[in-house]
């Protein structure tokens, strides 16, 4: 693969084709806040935490670094005042829904973001994908899925799967960025409410 | 049926199918679009043949079913040739005085002709009726004269001839060439240059390539591309097999939703037809290219209109779009090159084709060149599809063709470009229409929905529904999208209700700022846009909404209250024996008077009162007055009343 040479935040640096910006980033050791990325997943572009601005042949845009690939000379800003802006707003409106989750508390603390900005709708899960992306992509086992769309979109356990395969994995809990728990609920709850066998 | 093997077979065959039909011959054409089948079309097409059997006529007058012609305000529509003259809103009853009077006799039935309502004149052929008139009608002008499940007709028409063009010497390069010098732009919604879209993908190295026609309109109250798909399926196969040809694809889909079953059916039998005579298949023409065409139905999601979703959704996975960094003409349908183009677009093509790209960019601004089918929709005299030349005024689409605002009300925007469209008012009613144009006034060009709004929409409450439909379309994915449209209907529905804060636009504007930077796709990236637009030119009303909970419209359901003035009140009781929450007091020589705590605001009062007493009012951002006492509610008649 060829190298690629790039400029973040000021720093010259080295990376591979195919790489994405926010790879190169972390490569170098600067820090892009994201959620819903996880080296071992497809890169997905849901939480839109990781935005960044590009400046490629004199123009520049905003793009999502983790699924932006990296170009020759291309120069990457990781902050400026507008992306921070969104990035507070984005925080925000997360936070309405996981107010306690430490990760988005620690974001929200470095971009100066409100928890109490929008009206509480504590449904803990804040869409990132990661467990179902994880138990599709890494265990290939699809025992959690999407339900539903938009905002009314909720992670669901397949029964007749999870009774089988959840207990003995698990791994997709520590993934979660809101605390385990509520997967851990959903779970459970999927479980009592079949009368499927727990152990096969 | 025996397959097609060179060009010249193809005009052997469509002078054959011309030198058995005679032009002369009596034939009734009959719209049997979706529109026109819900306005009792097919029931007319039955009572057509049943009466010509009747009457002995049924060798002698031929019958076509067409797809829609765009009046559809006026439909079922049926013109009788060889004369054209044309008969509008055609009931099951009239047939019979059809076949009898103007078919046998060449006696024209006036309740049936179209008049002018400006000079009470009567008008006999369809193109001299003004919502015609001033069209362009190149790309949807043949919906009238075939039948669509007819590949015969087609061809008669010139149909496939932009094909044989092709497979007469054209390169594939040569193709792309005159696409590219038309300066055709996607109508779908992006506009998006299609010769170099097209360039992209036969550029790009993989040997695997797509061509996709976007059929999966979704847009409220926009159907160009099902009446293309129901009424001319053929032109847009044609299109479809061209763009394939210029730039390497041998496989084609048709992603059609399935809320659109006679445009379903009707592309499928297409597709069997091409394949029949051999101009879809293997070797087409003799010309050596091979290609197929695959029909998918949608499961329904608006979302997979956009392009990146619709391909997740083709290959099998939830509708959900996907970045587009790296753009879908070079990586799209199982990660290779993929031209999407919709349904208009492609019909576009055969025209290019067979007239050039001279031709072409005749018509037209400077950036978007060719006409375009508009769905005229809402407070508009003549509700229907109309195709005009690009850079035709808003005011000449409006008044000249569509006839202007019904009920004598006032004109107040018209909403363009679908759902994250924008409203543009009254003082740019001289706007030329353009991709262009459009999108500096605050809008878009969208599919070519014209929603009119009159003074008694409340352009809050406009943006509200429109971030409403979003909200609920959103795939949510994304969290902008998601949370943003959610978070923006909340705001946009408490104004509207009069719960509206200080510093509500503030905020609304802050979160238009994320989704249109932030959000993955293009839904969420223009979401904002109906409630921009309506700030940009009614921000007095999101005002008032706020600071005086007035609704100036009168139609946010929260901030108006219902009054009988007490002196034009007749005592007729209507309203009071009407009202359904029994919130009116009166009665026999009482003057009425509305209790307002049980009033539930659902207007029967204000629509059921005498308009020549015209007593009810609605009240916005004042109080309403103190009711007369009850021993001051005799009703006197007096001559004055």
């Amino acid at each position: 693969m060829r190298d690629i040479l790039l400029q973040i935040d000021g720093t010259e640096l080295e990376s591979k084709e195919g790489m994405s910006v926010l790879q190169a980033a972390n490569s170098a050791g600067i820090d892009i806040p994201k959620l819903c990325h996880y080296d071992k997943l497809v890169p997905y572009g849901g939480c839109r935490l990781c935005i960044v601005d590009v400046e490629s042949k004199g123009i520049s845009k905003l793009v999502v670094s983790c699924v932006y690939p990296v170009e020759e000379n291309l120069i990457v800003r990781t902050r400026s005042e507008k992306i921070d802006r969104i990035r507070k707003t984005i925080l925000e409106l997360l936070l309405a829904h996981a107010p306690n989750s430490p990760e988005l508390q620690e974001m929200a603390q470095e971009y100066g973001a409100d928890k109490d900005r929008f009206d509480k709708d504590s449904s803990f899960c804040i869409h990132c994908g990661l467990c179902v992306r994880y138990c599709d992509e890494v265990k290939k086992l699809n025992a959690v899925g999407f339900i539903d769309r938009g905002s009314k979109k909720e992670i669901s356990f397949i029964p007749e799967i999870a009774a089988k395969e959840c207990r003995n994995c698990m791994e997709c809990f520590p993934l979660c960025p809101t605390s385990y728990l509520q997967a851990a609920f959903v779970l459970s709850e999927s479980l009592s409410s079949t009368n499927l066998p727990s152990k096969s | 049926m025996s397959q097609i093997n060179s060009p010249a077979e193809l005009e052997e065959l469509r002078k054959g199918i011309l030198s058995e039909r005679d032009p002369q011959k009596p034939c009734i054409t009959l719209c049997s679009g979706s529109a026109c089948n819900a306005s009792g079309s097919e029931e007319v097409g039955l009572n057509l043949e049943e009466e010509l059997k009747k009457q002995g006529l049924s060798d002698e007058v031929d019958i076509r079913k067409t797809g829609c012609h765009g009046f559809c305000e006026r439909g079922p529509i049926i013109i009788n040739h060889p004369d054209e003259s044309t008969y509008l809103q055609i009931e099951p009853k009239d047939v019979e005085e059809i076949i009898s009077k103007t078919i046998k006799e060449k006696q024209l039935i006036d309740r049936l002709l179209y008049i002018n309502p400006d000079s009470n004149e009567k008008i006999t052929n369809e193109s001299e009726i003004p919502f015609y008139k001033y069209q362009e009608r190149l790309v949807f002008g043949s919906n009238g004269s075939i039948d669509p499940k007819r590949i015969d007709d087609y061809l008669a028409i010139g149909g496939y001839s932009a094909l044989v063009k092709i497979f007469s010497g054209m390169t594939p390069e040569d193709v792309l060439d005159e696409v590219k010098r038309s300066k055709l732009r996607g109508r779908g919604g992006g506009g998006f240059p299609a010769g170099r879209k097209w360039e992209g993908s036969r550029n790009a190295p993989e040997k695997t390539k797509y061509v996709i026609v976007n059929a999966d309109e979704g847009d409220p109250g926009a159907y160009m591309d099902r009446a293309l798909l129901e009424g001319n399926p053929h032109s847009v196969l044609e299109g479809l097999i061209i763009g394939a040809y210029a730039i390497g694809a041998h496989e084609g889909y048709v992603y059609v939703r399935q809320e659109y079953p006679l445009a379903v059916e009707n592309i499928n039998i297409a597709i069997k037809q091409a394949e029949d005579q051999g101009l879809i298949g293997k070797n087409i023409m003799g010309s050596g290219f091979d290609f197929k065409v695959i029909v998918h139905q949608g499961a329904g999601a608006f979302v997979c209109g956009e392009s990146t979703a619709l391909m997740t959704a083709l290959e099998g996975r939830v509708g959900e779009p996907r970045p587009k960094y790296v753009r879908s003409n070079i990586k799209g349908l199982w990660n290779k090159p993929s031209v999407l183009n919709n349904v208009e677009t492609w019909a576009n093509v055969p025209l290019i084709i067979n007239n050039g790209a001279d031709w072409f960019t005749q018509m037209g601004t400077e950036g978007s060149k060719g006409t375009k089918i508009f769905s005229l929709v809402g407070k508009i005299t003549n509700t229907g599809l109309v195709e005009v030349p690009m850079g035709m005024t808003l005011r000449d689409i409006i008044y000249k063709i569509g006839g202007g605002i019904p009920g004598g009300k006032k004109f107040k925007a018209v909403q363009t470009g679908g759902p994250s469209g924008g409203c543009i008012p009254e003082d740019q009613l001289d706007l030329e229409v353009g991709f262009d144009e459009l999108a500096r006034a605050g809008s878009m060009m969208g599919s070519g929905g014209m929603i009119i709004m009159d003074e008694d929409n409340c352009m809050v409450d406009v943006a509200r529904y429109f971030i409403e439909f979003l909200c609920d379309e959103s795939c949510g994915k994304c969290v902008p999208c998601r949370e943003g449209t959610k978070q923006m209907l909340k705001i946009l529905t408490d104004i509207t209700e009069g719960k509206g804060k200080k510093g509500d636009i503030g905020l609304l504007e802050e979160l238009s700022e994320v989704l249109s930077e932030a959000s993955l796709c293009a839904l969420g990236q223009t979401a904002p846009n109906p409630f921009l637009s309506t700030l940009r030119y009614f921000r007095e009303e999101y005002e008032a909404h706020i600071n005086e909970k007035k609704c100036s419209a009168l139609s946010c359901k929260e901030l108006i209250s219902y009054y009988i003035e007490p002196d034009k009140c007749n005592a007729c009781t209507i309203c009071f024996k009407k009202c359904p929450s029994d919130a009116i007091i009166g009665g026999k020589k009482k003057i009425h008077v509305i209790d307002q705590d049980k009033c539930t605001k659902c207007d029967t009062c204000f629509e059921v009162c005498p308009s020549k007493f015209d007593a009810v009012s609605k009240i916005s951002g004042a109080p309403v007055p103190i009711s007369i006492p009850e021993d001051e509610r005799d009703f006197i008649k007096n001559s004055n009343q």
